[in-house]
């Protein structure tokens, strides 16, 4: 048999029917993520249909998009202010009981960011097809699953009938050899591949990541550099399963048990590429000459060390981003005032995340002026980041501490910007208004923000940290 | 959904490059339940100012720009978020076809499940479109092409089952439902 990649051996497995002239192949969905942003216009499609969800065992929903993050109430309910919201949460709470789904309801112990909490529920697994209607599914690719967003058409077809035409993607091989440096994270690798892929490069092409300093990252930083594939254009971003990737799902809650999990485990250890397979395209990184990246436009794509300089714009386009971040070529960002800090959202909310920026905030103060958002990306983190005192840290330098959700990465639920703030996010889009219309983003891993929340401004978190 | 065959139309030129999702409808719009009614929404910040009045300058806004059914954008149009609000608030404007030298994967497969077709062109033709605000072209489902008034025609490709939903206006989900017996054969086998 010819030497087959990762994707390969997930794409083969998967194959309910194969392609043919007239069809693209049609594929068998192992898990389907869903919240209440891009699910309610499928179930209508479900009910005018008078369809059922196939498996609903298979899915799993949560609100995270349009749900505040403000704190509870004396009445220990987190308070939806927003009439719309309000509504579009009912109608997620309504779909999943007429439709007998999972669902981690606002409030509830499991709530949380999508993809936060099906890896830490252990629904996450590798070998598995994973959809959601939300296109930083590809995080989950970093247990070795196929994992990708669809749109709300999709999540029809899914929820009626546990499948989806899909066109084969081509394949590309991120390989990263070498050690990162002190200071230096997942976040800051991931933006500098997608810094020399460009926003577009990916487009058409399912990414693995793979090579010695993928390796040695652990699960939640394989994540970080998952999740953001698609702003690279890919569909979706893996990493072969491995000791790592063991160790992080046994006992989960959902996660095989006893001998179910011995034989999990022997066929998860066939999933990584063969030797000899090939790829349609290739990328070489060293990790060694990396550096804690910052963005400078209005796309992920347009990244730099951030000691450089921003480049000279090569069109309209770039000259476009730059007046709307209000910055010049050949400027250095260091010491450029902002005005607001995010940790949290898919990309880097979980625990390692928080822990990271409160090395940075302790025993220090946010700047004045500057307001420092902290967001965890569920409930759970939210309450072992508790028992770790790591929310005193943060509430003692003046930062604000929140319940679960997206947040003011995607400011649909009350966080955002105002116009012309700056912004330094953990979160994955840079895009003009993505946090607030008129708002502008640089962005970061959780210890350049924290090194922003606490000086006021663009600083190199490595001169703080000693 | 309405099938589409051919159809002629005059273009809007927004020659911006990686037009994201965020721009095309911004998130505070996606709190609907509903897929109607987007249209007014599309481009918001680009097409109204703070206080919700129209921007002059922005193309969609121009005199000349109305009742354009096709859009022709900068390279990687559609990229970012997965929502399909996108299509929906274009085919609701009034969008029918979107020209650009690269489309992103998602929108893609968004935009063919709404009767809003993805038109790929090369670099030559889409400079020629982005030179001439306004050309009106005629473009051809059912022959693949869109064609110039100065009789330049240029091929362009759609996956072939797209093609066929939407030449007969029906819906990919009718045949995900027809393969049941496929479908229930690859669960009894995966779970064995």
């Amino acid at each position: 048999m010819k030497p087959r990649t990762l994707f390969e051996k997930l794409w083969d497995a998967h194959v309910v029917l194969p392609a043919t002239s007239d069809t693209p192949a049609v594929i068998y969905i192992d898990l389907h993520l869903i919240h209440e942003v891009t699910s309610p216009q499928a179930f209508t499609i479900l009910r005018d249909a008078k369809l059922r969800v196939r498996r609903p065992e298979r899915t799993v929903a949560t609100m995270d998009h349009s749900t505040p993050t403000t704190p509870r109430g004396s009445d220990g309910r987190i308070p939806i202010l927003d009439a719309q919201a309000a509504k579009q949460i009912g109608q997620l709470e309504t779909n999943c009981g007429d439709f007998g789904i999972e669902l981690h309801a606002l409030g509830s112990d499991g709530q949380g960011i999508v993809h936060v909490i099906g890896p830490e529920l252990g629904v996450t697994q590798p070998g598995m097809t994973i959809v959601c209607g939300d296109s930083h599914t590809s995080t989950h690719g970093a247990f070795g699953a196929l994992a990708f967003g669809i749109g709300t058409s999709e999540v029809s077809h899914v929820l009626a009938t546990q499948s989806l035409l899909q066109q084969r993607p081509k394949t590309l091989a991120v390989t990263v050899d070498g050690t990162l440096r002190h200071g230096v994270t997942a976040k800051d690798l991931i933006l500098a591949v997608i810094a020399r892929l460009g926003i577009g490069g990916g487009t058409g092409h399912v990414i693995e990541y793979r090579g010695p300093a993928i390796r040695a990252l652990s699960m939640e930083e394989r994540m970080t550099v998952c999740n953001m594939s698609i702003e690279a254009g890919a569909r979706a971003g893996m990493i072969a399963p491995d000791e790592t990737t063991y160790q992080y799902l046994a006992g989960r809650p959902r996660a095989p048990q006893g001998a179910a999990w011995d034989k999990a485990v022997a066929a998860w250890k066939l999933l990584p590429g063969d030797e000899g397979a090939t790829f349609d395209r290739e990328e070489h990184f060293d990790a060694a000459t990396l550096e804690p990246m910052i963005t400078y436009g209005t796309n992920p794509g347009m990244g730099m060390a951030i000691g450089a300089s921003v480049p000279a714009p090569k069109g309209a386009s770039d000259e476009k981003a730059l007046a709307y971040m209000g910055l010049k070529a050949h400027q250095s960002l260091l010491g450029h005032g902002i005005d607001v800090v995010f940790i949290g959202s898919c990309t880097n909310s979980r625990i390692s995340d928080l822990r990271q920026a409160a090395t940075v905030f302790r025993g220090h103060k946010v700047a004045k002026n500057v307001r420092a958002l902290i967001v965890p990306g569920s409930q759970r983190i939210k309450k072992q980041a508790e028992a770790e005192g790591l929310d005193k840290i943060f509430r003692d330098a003046g930062a604000d501490w929140r319940e679960a959700g997206c947040s003011m990465c995607i400011a649909m639920n009350g966080d955002q910007l105002a116009p012309g703030q700056y912004a330094v996010s953990t979160s994955n889009r840079n895009f003009e208004g993505r946090q607030g219309a008129g708002g502008r983003t640089f962005l970061a891993s959780p210890l350049t923000a924290a090194a922003a929340a606490i000086t006021g401004k663009i600083t190199d978190a490595r001169t703080l940290l000693g | 959904m309405e099938a589409i065959r051919t159809f002629s139309s005059k273009t809007v030129v927004l020659p911006i490059e990686n037009v994201d999702t965020d721009q095309i409808i911004p998130a505070r719009f996606l709190k609907t339940t509903s897929k109607q009614g987007l249209g007014k929404q599309l481009f918001s910040d680009w097409r109204y100012d703070g206080s919700g009045q129209p921007k002059a300058d922005f193309v969609l806004n121009r005199p000349e720009a109305q009742g354009a059914s096709v859009l022709v954008a900068g390279d990687n149009f559609g990229c970012g978020s997965s929502r399909e609000h996108a299509p929906w608030a274009l085919y609701d404007y009034g969008f029918r076809a979107v020209v650009s030298t690269t489309i992103a994967d998602i929108f893609r497969s968004n935009a063919l499940k709404n009767g809003l077709l993805p038109i790929i062109v090369d670099q030559a033709l889409h400079g020629h479109l982005v030179a001439a605000p306004g050309t009106t072209v005629t473009i051809s489902l059912e022959t693949q092409t869109i064609a110039l008034p100065d009789g330049t025609t240029a091929k362009f490709s759609v996956e072939p089952f797209a093609r066929y939903c939407l030449l007969n206006g029906i819906d990919e989900l009718q045949f995900l439902l027809s393969q049941d017996d496929a479908i229930k054969t690859f669960e009894a086998r995966s779970s064995a």
